[in-house]
């Protein structure tokens, strides 16, 4: 991936580029957010309740009187780091346990091949809904639960990745040369299934921040007042056949904003690694 | 027939699955399962008779036969706040969501289609990237906020769409009930004002699960077209003579459109998934809200059978796929 290609893949498609200067404003955003934010995200007294947007408060107020530029910003930290979280776990596990099923094929290739036909076997969003559920209603019951129904995914990629790699001559190499099989396995075949891996990880974040923010809008996972997305936009539902549009739009359309820059950039690094497979 | 025997047998490996991982789920929640099934008020005594009731004193292998015993005899639990059995409260709802997701699935069909041919018989043009942008954007959208932007302008704003609060508007009488979908019952007692009064109460929440799932669809539809268009016997008949709306109706799209049938498995999981948030937004009467009531209320049976519920029916849904699969496609039946 060199700079050259780089640069006619970002020439081809400017959007991919777009998306990659939103996913920086969003990283600073959950960065610094409490410094740049200029109300506490939970004071009530950021202005009259209910007031639409304004040159003091950005994006209106909610019921409590809280200003939504302030709670929107605020919640970015916490929406990532949920999507984040999720998506590394699943990554980890899911590489490996593919990689290595991949690799060594037999009882484990079986098992876990199941094991992701089984969490497929169900509407993904309704499975965590019932894992939630199940293991009780807090924040990082949420983030196991994205993870538990991302692993399939990569479990498959990385399994399929490693698959096709497994005779590949620079393995045989590495094998003669006297490397055993797991060193061959995170020296040689991981760094090589990382750039398709890397995709899913784009692709899936937008699809681990939908996913929180969907179960924190049906009551899962985050409790008010806390700021986050999903429970902003549920705040402001019963607000909108009465006209008070900005409580539920601001917040949704971040959310939305988040979710489309993953998307995209899935597809450009997509194209930049794999420029056939593009839809 | 063996065939459709087989599919079947191949589908009875995720119906176990589907069925241990509902049991583990029974068996997770935190703390004692009895305390949590007979409810935050119940006395000591009643919780022991729910553990015993439950079975929980048994062995785990013991425990996982009379769960599956209790679910073919019908026997999913009591939902504490209706007090009703939870099979009979989800077959009540269970045609509402149908009918919504089957009404957005033919939504979504219907347009993505279409707009994928449109993208693959101009590649590269300002309307292949725009199909790309408007799909990339749908799925993009949460489905809860999408519902609610188009509440505001179709409801508030236009005053085009009746309020969101269910099938049918308040003041007409909902068809006499034969299948359970108030579009079939309406025209099978030929009431066409209840027909027209649940056709708009769908057409928002319809379309609305629909814009989510126009990607994957339009998508396939792009490739497969791009794949078949630029075949061997799409060349011959363009050499033949043929129209171009002959070849690419009757020859093309009918040859692409068995790809996109594969792609209905994940459209389906989407489609069911996000049912619940769209149910919820436009407080539609299906097994999806109730389920968030039950959850709200911390009444876990009707949470667990709803959850069972939608993976017997999203097997289901592959199967039927599978079978449709394979009788659209000999070749599948010849490599046995």
């Amino acid at each position: 991936m060199d700079m050259k290609h780089f640069k006619y893949v970002l020439k081809e498609n400017p959007v991919t580029g777009f998306a990659f200067v939103l996913f920086g404003l969003f990283v600073l955003l959950a960065i610094f957010g409490p410094l740049i934010a200029p109300f506490d995200p939970l004071d009530s007294n950021a202005g009259e309740p209910l007031t639409p947007p304004s040159a003091q408060n950005w994006f209106g107020t909610d019921s409590f009187g809280r200003d939504i530029f302030s709670r929107v910003i605020i919640a970015t930290r916490l929406d990532f780091g949920i999507a984040l979280s999720a998506v590394l776990i699943s990554f980890i596990i899911g590489s490996s346990i593919g990689c290595a099923a991949g690799f060594w094929g037999g009882w484990l290739d079986r098992v876990s091949s199941r094991v992701a036909d089984t969490i497929m076997a169900f509407p993904l969003f309704v499975l965590a809904m019932g894992i939630v559920a199940a293991l009780g209603n807090t924040v990082g019951n949420v983030i196991y639960a994205t993870a538990i129904i991302n692993l399939p995914f990569y479990m498959r990629v990385a399994r399929a990745e490693a698959n096709v790699r497994r005779n590949a001559g620079f393995i045989e190499a590495a094998r003669l040369a006297g490397n055993h099989d797991v060193r061959i396995l995170a020296v040689h075949i991981f760094p090589n299934i990382l750039p398709p891996m890397m995709v899913q990880v784009s692709l899936n974040m937008g699809w681990a921040i939908l996913n929180a923010a969907g179960l924190s809008f049906i009551g899962l996972g985050v409790r008010p007042p806390e700021a986050e997305w999903g429970i902003m936009v549920a705040e402001g539902a019963t607000y909108i056949i009465s006209g008070e549009w900005w409580v539920a739009l601001f917040p949704g359309a971040v959310l939305m904003l988040a979710v489309f820059c993953f998307n995209l950039m899935g597809d450009g690094l997509r194209d930049l690694i794999d420029p056939r497979r593009r839809t | 027939m063996k065939l459709i025997l087989k599919r079947l047998l191949l589908a009875l490996p995720n119906l176990v699955g589907v069925i241990v991982v509902t049991f583990v789920l029974t068996r997770a929640l935190p703390g004692d399962p009895a305390a949590y099934f007979a409810g935050a008020a119940a006395t000591p005594e009643a919780v022991a008779q729910v553990r015993t009731q439950l079975g929980l004193d048994r062995p785990m292998f013991e425990q996982f036969l009379s769960y599956v015993s209790d679910l073919a005899k019908g026997d999913w639990g009591v939902s504490l706040a209706t007090g009703q059995s939870v099979i009979s409260e989800l077959k009540g709802r269970l045609p509402a969501s149908l009918e919504l997701t089957l009404f957005g699935l033919v939504l979504a069909v219907s347009v993505a289609v279409p707009l994928g041919v449109l993208a693959a018989t101009r590649p590269n043009s300002a309307w292949d990237h725009g199909v790309r942008a408007l799909t990339t954007a749908g799925v993009s959208l949460p489905t809860f906020f999408t519902g609610l932007l188009l509440v505001y302008v179709f409801y508030y704003k236009l005053g085009w769409a009746p309020s969101p609060s269910g099938r049918i508007d308040a003041f007409v009488s909902s068809p006499p009930t034969v299948t359970g979908f108030y579009i079939i019952d309406s025209l099978i007692a030929g009431d066409f004002t209840a027909l027209w009064a649940s056709i708009k109460q769908l057409i928002l929440p319809a379309g609305t699960l629909a814009l989510f799932v126009l990607a994957p669809l339009a998508r396939m539809t792009r490739a497969s077209m791009l794949g078949v268009l630029s075949s061997d016997f799409i060349r011959t008949a363009r050499a033949s003579g043929l129209t171009p709306m002959t070849v690419l109706y009757t020859y093309a799209l009918r040859n692409a459109l068995l790809p996109v049938l594969t792609t209905l498995g994940m459209v389906f999981s989407f489609l069911l998934g996000s049912n619940v948030l769209v149910e919820k937004v436009f407080a539609w009467p299906g097994i999806g809200s109730f389920a968030i009531e039950s959850l709200v209320a911390s009444d876990y049976a009707p949470v667990q059978g709803f959850v069972l519920s939608m993976a017997l029916l999203y097997v289901l849904l592959n199967l039927l796929i599978d079978l449709a699969y394979t009788w659209l496609d000999p070749r599948i039946a010849l490599e046995g």
